[in-house]
């Protein structure tokens, strides 16, 4: 371990509340988001206990409502969308385009207060009445149906919006103006691409749905008539404005895993990434295609046929630039050296996974199938495909491959790879019968269901357990690894990425020496700092040393 | 009715076999991609496994016609997915001419149906097979969706609007019907049950019902009156409102050039918001009704108002005529 870094810095809690240090934020953010998980882990495991049986096993009809209100807003909210960004991006970016810190530090504090302060607001709504409108939070029935604690949720979700704002600002003049010299734009790791993207749809999005869900708070507590019929409103609006933001902040959630397993990917198998302008093209297509497909969640509202036809359309189109994404991961493997290391098992889970999420993703913008499976559990399946099958797998692989940097310690190898493979299975055996559920037909938000959908509900709660068997796992031993794990060293893997060119854990202003970048991303083969072996059949890189 | 661990509900209607087909084709092809890639992986997985700690892999760095190949061969496939699916969900939100019309008003947490005789059912919705049934939806209070998973139907039930949905019984059964967007507390009891039946025995089943049966036209026809509708709206097309006598089905020339079918969410939209569409050589003078109507009673006009469809329309002539042409 260095003598001096950025944990050893200073110490007591002023020294972590008033940090400006971007390692510091990122832990900050660690602590607050798992801690959201647990909270949304829990309603999550009372839903499927409460589901084993047709009538409900648990809880009365109000309260199942509210469990999976609570779960959805806890985990979108305040774990899926701050996760990978706030947390690894945090820690990353600066590191990675070998800068001391982001743009603007007390902002990036400031976010993080901010964020607390949303958050304290949806605790409170979760610990008085509690929240019943669907994480969705659909009008007329938030603004004026709903007898539960409305207001509070939607002012902490208001309020947390501007964290996300601040954050996706910092990390655009962070990447624009603080790269070291000679890190191009195409010499970028993809994860900055990605965070890139992320922070654009930050930036543009993220007021749409905090000013929808002021709204909303207005015409609940003065009668305004924004969306309710019988004030002149108009109810189908708020899902426009709604799915604005909430269809591109899915992008939010699986763009960032996407990076993380770009990076992952050329470090295990030790060569460089197959078609790289390709994948961080596709990182900005996705943000800016995202932002034109949102009425695909309306196609059974009632709204014309040319507007089902055209969003249906730009629908499929933003699957393209995803499928390029895994068509090139896959092809990174041809003739690789790959190791059987934590990260790389959960990058590939990763796409196995986002495959089946993605897929499905086309069954549902198919117009004429979506008359059937739309509001179905087949729809609950898919996006948990795409958000716990993706985003999570692509955030724990994340904090597996990076940890040694975090912490500067290993954590036990053979367990990880244990808690991985059960991360999979879990996964799969909760979710995909809920696949064969919406398609048999049943509607999501049920408390109890008729008695011919038991088995394969059943079967998805058995599968939750060991999910969250999978879930615990990790936790308990990179908690445990802080303390009595082994030393890593500066670059375990060894990787490529700027960040891997400094301690670990890094000094407190990141590298002793102002890095300066001559390689091009993930080049194994022109590396030999990194003490490897040269390259069997080596070929010229591409240039990007001029652009 | 089912087996328990059948992979998808019964065909009752003349939309499952579509849906059905599109599903098949789609998994198809997700599995095809699915196993191809899962394959690949898995073999360069075991077949690239480093074998030395120090080796590296082989530098690749792209090749333009695998990508243009990869973006390409899925761009063909998705096009197909979406024009397949275009086609049947056009014929869904373009009900066929001379449907049975069937009412439904949605509330917490409840279905009312009622049928073209009046006859109304709660939870209930009785159908003949192999017809034409179209159901207008309405909603009382918040946004719910009626969901026949055995005819692949659903459609949202908005406050404030009218949306259609038809479909063509084709199995006699009895199917689950659910309330599929949540709606609060009893989202998940808000369901029932369609009943197919023989035309005949759907014929006896209106006839001999012993449930609650009010003529909507009659119920509409007193409220017409009630609500002093009558007292512009006059059959001559002598008054200060236009005739509305043959308007259903009808074009209507408004005062801004365009012309509207008069459908039921235009009939509706004309009672609650009088001056968003205002008939040519009228003045804006009616006042708007709503809040005062509930769903039921603007349901009960506009069957009234349909049932005009077979008064004598008056002539043309000096503006105080509907301007109003059959389709």
């Amino acid at each position: 371990m260095p003598r001096e870094h950025y944990l050893k810095a200073s110490y007591g809690i002023r020294s972590w509340l008033l940090t400006t240090d971007h390692k510091r934020i990122a832990l900050l953010y660690l602590a607050s988001v798992t801690f959201f998980f647990f909270v949304g882990g829990i309603f999550a495991t009372m839903i499927r206990i409460h589901l084993l049986t047709p009538t409900g096993y648990l809880v009365t009809p109000e309260n199942y409502n509210k469990l999976f209100t609570m779960h959805g807003v806890a985990m979108i909210f305040f774990f899926l969308i701050p996760s990978i960004p706030a947390v690894l991006g945090n820690f990353l970016v600066p590191m990675m385009i070998g800068a001391k810190d982001v743009a603007f530090p007390r902002i990036n504090l400031l976010s993080w207060y901010i964020y607390i302060t949303g958050g304290c607001f949806v605790l409170y709504s979760f610990s008085t009445g509690g929240l019943d409108t669907g994480w969705t939070f659909y009008t007329p029935l938030s603004s004026v149906y709903s007898n539960s604690a409305v207001t509070p949720a939607v002012l902490g979700i208001f309020i947390n919006g501007f964290s996300s704002i601040l954050t996706g600002l910092n990390f655009v003049v962070t990447i624009h103006t603080m790269r070291a010299p000679g890190m191009t734009w195409f010499r970028l790791p993809l994860f900055i691409w990605a965070q890139y993207a992320t922070s654009i749809i930050f930036i543009l999005g993220t007021p749409v749905i905090a000013i929808t869900l002021l709204l909303v708070g207005l015409e609940r507590m003065f009668h305004l008539g924004f969306f309710n019929p019988a004030l002149g409103g108009d109810p189908i609006l708020f899902q426009h404005l709604f799915w604005f933001y909430s269809h591109p902040a899915v992008y939010i959630m699986i763009l960032p895993a996407m990076g993380v397993v770009s990076e992952i990917i050329p470090t295990f198998a030790r060569k460089p990434i197959f078609g790289y302008s390709f994948i961080a093209g596709s990182s900005i297509a996705i943000a800016v295609i995202g932002f034109l497909v949102w009425a695909h969640h309306m196609f059974l509202t009632g709204q014309s046929t040319y507007s089902a036809l055209a969003f249906s359309l730009l629908s499929y189109l933003v699957a393209i630039p995803s499928a390029v994404k895994v068509f090139n991961w896959a092809s990174t493997l041809y003739k690789g050296s790959i190791s059987y290391d934590t990260p790389m098992l959960y990058a590939l889970g990763f796409i196995g996974l986002f495959l089946i999420g993605g897929l499905t993703g086309l069954f549902l913008a198919c117009l004429g199938l979506d008359i059937h499976i739309h509001d179905t559990y087949f729809v609950v399946a898919h996006f948990h495909y795409i958000m716990v099958g993706g985003a999570v797998m692509g955030y724990v692989g994340g904090l597996h491959f990076w940890w040694p940097k975090i912490t500067g310690k290993l954590y036990p190898e053979f367990l990880a790879r244990v808690a991985a493979v059960i991360l999979f299975v879990g996964f799969n055996l909760t979710f995909f019968p809920q696949f064969i559920l919406g398609y048999l037909g049943m509607p999501r938000r049920y408390h109890n269901y008729p008695p011919e959908f038991q088995v394969l509900n059943v079967m998805s709660t058995a599968g939750a357990s060991i999910l969250a068997l999978g879930y615990l796992l990790p936790m308990v031993y990179l908690t445990w690894s802080m303390r009595y794990g082994k030393v890593a060293g500066p670059n375990p893997w060894p990787a490529t990425g700027l960040e891997w060119r400094t301690d670990s854990p890094p000094p407190a202003e990141n590298f002793h020496v102002t890095p300066e970048v001559d390689w091009e991303p993930y080049d194994y083969g022109n590396r030999p700092d990194l003490g490897l072996a040269a390259p069997l059949a080596p070929s010229p890189a591409p240039a990007h040393g001029d652009d | 009715m089912q087996s328990q661990l059948s992979l998808y509900p019964d065909q009752a209607s003349n939309f499952a076999g579509s849906v059905d087909s599109l599903m098949t084709f789609l998994t198809l092809v997700s599995v095809f991609f699915s196993f191809a890639i899962t394959a690949a992986i898995v073999f360069f997985f075991f077949r690239f496994h480093r074998k030395k700690p120090n080796e590296v892999g082989v530098p690749i760095y792209g090749n333009m016609r695998l990508e243009a190949t990869w973006i390409v061969i899925p761009f063909l496939l998705a096009m197909v997915m979406y024009g397949w699916g275009a086609v049947v969900f056009v014929e869904y939100r373009h009900p066929p001419k001379d449907t049975l019309d069937i009412y439904v008003v949605a509330k917490q947490w409840m279905w009312k149906a009622q049928q073209p005789t009046g006859l109304r059912e709660i939870n209930e919705l009785h159908v003949p097979v192999g017809r034409d049934v179209k159901l207008i939806l309405a909603s009382e209070d918040v946004i719910h969706d009626f969901f026949v998973p055995a005819f692949r139907v659903k459609m949202d039930v908005v406050p404030g609007h009218y949306n259609t949905m038809w479909f063509r019984p084709t199995k006699v059964g009895r199917y689950h019907f659910f309330c599929s967007q949540y709606c609060g507390t009893n989202h998940a009891v808000m369901g029932g049950w369609v009943t197919v039946m023989e035309p005949a025995n759907y014929a006896a089943w209106l006839s001999g019902s012993t449930g609650a049966e009010v003529d909507p036209v009659a119920q509409g026809e007193k409220l017409f009156v009630e609500r002093a509708c009558s007292t512009c709206h006059i059959g001559s097309g002598l008054g200060r409102a236009p005739s509305l006598n043959g308007l259903y089905s009808a074009k209507v020339l408004l005062a801004d050039g365009s012309t509207v079918t008069a459908d039921e969410a235009y009939i509706r939209e004309s009672i609650l918001q009088p001056n968003a569409k205002i008939v040519a050589g009228y003045q804006p003078l009616m006042p708007s009704f709503q809040g005062q109507l509930t769903e039921e009673q603007i349901l009960a006009l506009t069957a009234y108002i349909k049932s005009l469809q077979s008064q004598p329309v008056p002539a043309k002539g000096a503006g105080a005529a509907p301007a109003t042409e059959k389709k």
